[in-house]
């Protein structure tokens, strides 16, 4: 093993990183729309749920205030209501998924038309027969309010997009530069010289993750200017969470890097890990109430167990102590990939 | 002179196709060595299993006398036949870079001056001319000092000019005593680099020898060529055979002195007389009947 060798692949692997530009403008790009797109629709004013067609209307754009609908329908929350002239424009948009509900305007017996084939009809058919009612009868149910300072879904989301970037950019950044440059025959070059694959891939992971690292302090300081992300937890211990879900995601890129030559088939197996890892790793939506075989299932993916930890530390004050058997499977996946992508490594065709 | 390179019944095969079947060749330090024959012929895939950069199937080779250990990779010097190098380095931080590979490195400055790089030092890799880079892939070569140098195909893809110019570089290095293994399907640099050469064909060494005793050995006779508007005569009245080759007319001889002075004897003009001395194109035709670059 020799540092200078290391070093020196290491330079150059970063000097052509940081050479092309638009890979890594779009680097930090990528993960700050992403947040300011889910910020600005999930923001809440603009946020609507339910698509409620009503008729007769003389045009798309309705004033609620001036419908003849029930008032505590029009006083519900995650509404929006859509005019057409006719039940026969509505049921062909109702019919397409294109509105959740459709509602005659009238002093009652009120008419409305949902499909069978929709829960989200099913649901705001519940909550449009709910204001029906008088309110006395929703009187024997108590409303009580989350104690402390609420979670915002921006706060849940922000953790799962980071952590989703820094996987894709492990997976491809390490996974298909190398399987490119086996193909060009850059990695044959270098095995006619002293370079061992110990020291190559070494210096691959280190450069790989010095870059998530990088971009995560870069997107999280430009993402907080905007967002204000409260953590409960000590930024410390987060780094660390994350600094460790990026060495497990590096070294699975190692894995599918160390061999084939195939850029079109290491897409493929790129994609085919990545997707559920991006669904099932809780990046999106919670798996509350998932099957159990599905939670198991997730139990595969390193980033799983990263976003639990980042989760724990930032919503609920965690400390690594509290976050110790998401860790200590964080290092054991590193370990098991760096002896498998070493063990597998080619240099050649 | 000891064998700097030994190479003993050296087998290669991909998938039941046999690249290289059994080739043995010994190597005294200093030689230039050229492996000559036509694409496929296994020339690349011979030099590659010597270089230890794919595994042989079956035979040996050995490096000073002994099997090749790691330290083999610091005493020899590798010019791939076709290679891509890291992207967005210069040409100065990619030899740079491979300096650090190696122990004993020659400097940088003074491989800039041998093959001649100052011109495009600090451009991309990727951006320079054909003969720009195959300087540039010798310098990467020559880094380390190495005492065996193994080309590739050096040549392959230059301009007459650059080629030319690539020949006077590697004649530089070799009078510098490095012992150099090239692969070419150009007769012309076997014949100008060469002080011994294998002529390659599927997979085997059909002949070896210096250029001048392969050409003496299997290719006798010089061919004596004239327009055909000049010769005039019938095959019938002259005394060696002749024979037509479009417009002209060949007469192979192996005493040139007697023929001239039978083309003189008829009082034809010999201006426009070409002789063409056999050459390692001929051996190789004689040899297989094939021509090199078919």
């Amino acid at each position: 093993m020799s540092l200078k060798r290391l070093w020196s692949v290491l330079k150059a692997r970063n000097l052509e990183f940081f050479r092309d530009r638009s890979a890594f403008g779009w680097n930090f790009l990528f993960p700050f729309l992403l947040v300011a797109g889910f910020g600005i629709i999930f923001g809440g004013k603009t946020y609507t749920e339910y698509k409620i067609g009503i008729f007769p209307a003389e045009s798309e754009q309705v004033s609620v205030e001036k419908l003849n609908i029930p008032q505590q329908f029009k006083d519900m929350d995650y509404l929006k209501f859509i005019g057409f002239q006719n039940a026969e424009q509505g049921l062909d948009k109702l019919k397409h998924h294109r509105i959740d509900f459709l509602l005659k305007t009238g002093n009652g017996p009120h008419q409305y038309w949902v499909s069978d084939a929709s829960p989200k009809g099913y649901v705001v058919e519940q909550m449009f027969k709910a204001s029906l009612l008088p309110p006395a009868s929703t009187a024997n149910a108590e409303r009580k309010e989350i104690q402390g300072s609420a979670i915002r879904y921006i706060d849940w989301l922000f953790p799962g997009i980071l952590a989703m970037n820094m996987m894709f950019s492990a997976l491809w950044g390490v996974g298909y530069v190398v399987v490119r440059y086996r193909k060009n025959g850059v990695l044959k070059r270098l095995k006619a010289t002293p370079l061992t694959a110990f020291e190559y891939i070494t210096a691959q992971a280190i450069s790989r993750i010095f870059l998530l690292m990088f971009t995560l302090v870069v997107v999280w300081t430009g993402c907080d200017l905007i967002f204000s992300f409260k953590v409960q937890g000590s930024y410390f211990d987060l780094f660390v969470i994350f600094l460790l879900g990026s060495l497990s995601l590096t070294a699975l890129g190692l894995v599918l890097a160390s061999r084939g030559t195939s850029e079109e088939f290491t897409t493929g197996i790129l994609n085919f890990i990545s997707w559920p890892m991006m669904f099932l790793s809780e990046v999106w939506f919670s798996l509350e109430g998932a099957p159990g075989w599905v939670k198991s299932f997730a139990n595969i993916f390193p980033l799983t167990h990263m976003l639990t930890a980042a989760r724990k530390v930032m919503h609920d004050s965690a400390g690594l102590i509290e976050v110790g058997p998401q860790i200590m499977v964080l290092l054991s996946m590193t370990l098991g990939f760096l002896a498998l992508g070493a063990a597998l490594f080619s240099w050649n065709k | 002179m000891d064998a700097i390179l030994e190479v003993k019944n050296l087998v290669k095969q991909y998938d039941g196709v046999v690249a290289v079947d059994g080739i043995s060749f010994n190597l005294p330090q200093g030689v230039c060595f050229g492996l000559l024959g036509p694409n496929g012929a296994g020339k690349t895939t011979t030099i590659e299993v010597i270089e230890d950069v794919i595994p042989p199937t079956a035979g040996e080779v050995l490096y000073k006398g002994a099997p090749r250990t790691t330290s083999f990779r610091e005493e020899v010097g590798i010019q791939f036949q076709s290679t891509a190098l890291l992207n967005l380095l210069t040409v100065r931080e990619t030899l740079e870079t491979f300096q650090n590979f190696f122990r004993n490195t020659a400097p940088v400055e003074e491989l800039v001056k041998l093959c001649r790089l100052g011109e495009f030092l600090d451009q991309y890799n990727d951006k320079i001319s054909g003969g720009q880079r195959q300087r540039f892939l010798l310098a990467l070569a020559l880094i380390n000092r190495p005492e065996l140098l193994f080309l590739d195909e050096p040549s392959t893809g230059l301009d007459p000019q650059a080629r030319r110019n690539l020949w006077d570089l590697i004649q530089g290095i070799k009078a510098e005593g490095k012992t150099i293994i090239l692969t070419t399907h150009y007769m012309e640099e076997a014949q100008y680099l060469c002080d011994e050469v294998a002529i390659m064909d599927y997979g085997k060494i059909i002949a070896r020898g210096t250029p001048a005793e392969l050409i003496r050995r299997h290719s006798r006779g010089i061919t004596v060529v004239l327009p055909r508007n000049r010769f005039g005569l019938e095959a019938k009245d002259f005394a060696l055979p002749i024979r037509e080759v479009k417009d002209t007319i060949e007469i192979k001889t192996d005493d040139v002195n007697q023929c001239l002075e039978q083309l003189i004897s008829h009082g034809i003009d010999l201006s426009d007389i070409t002789v063409r001395t056999p050459n390692l194109e001929t051996v190789f035709l004689n040899l297989t009947g094939r021509k090199l670059r078919e």
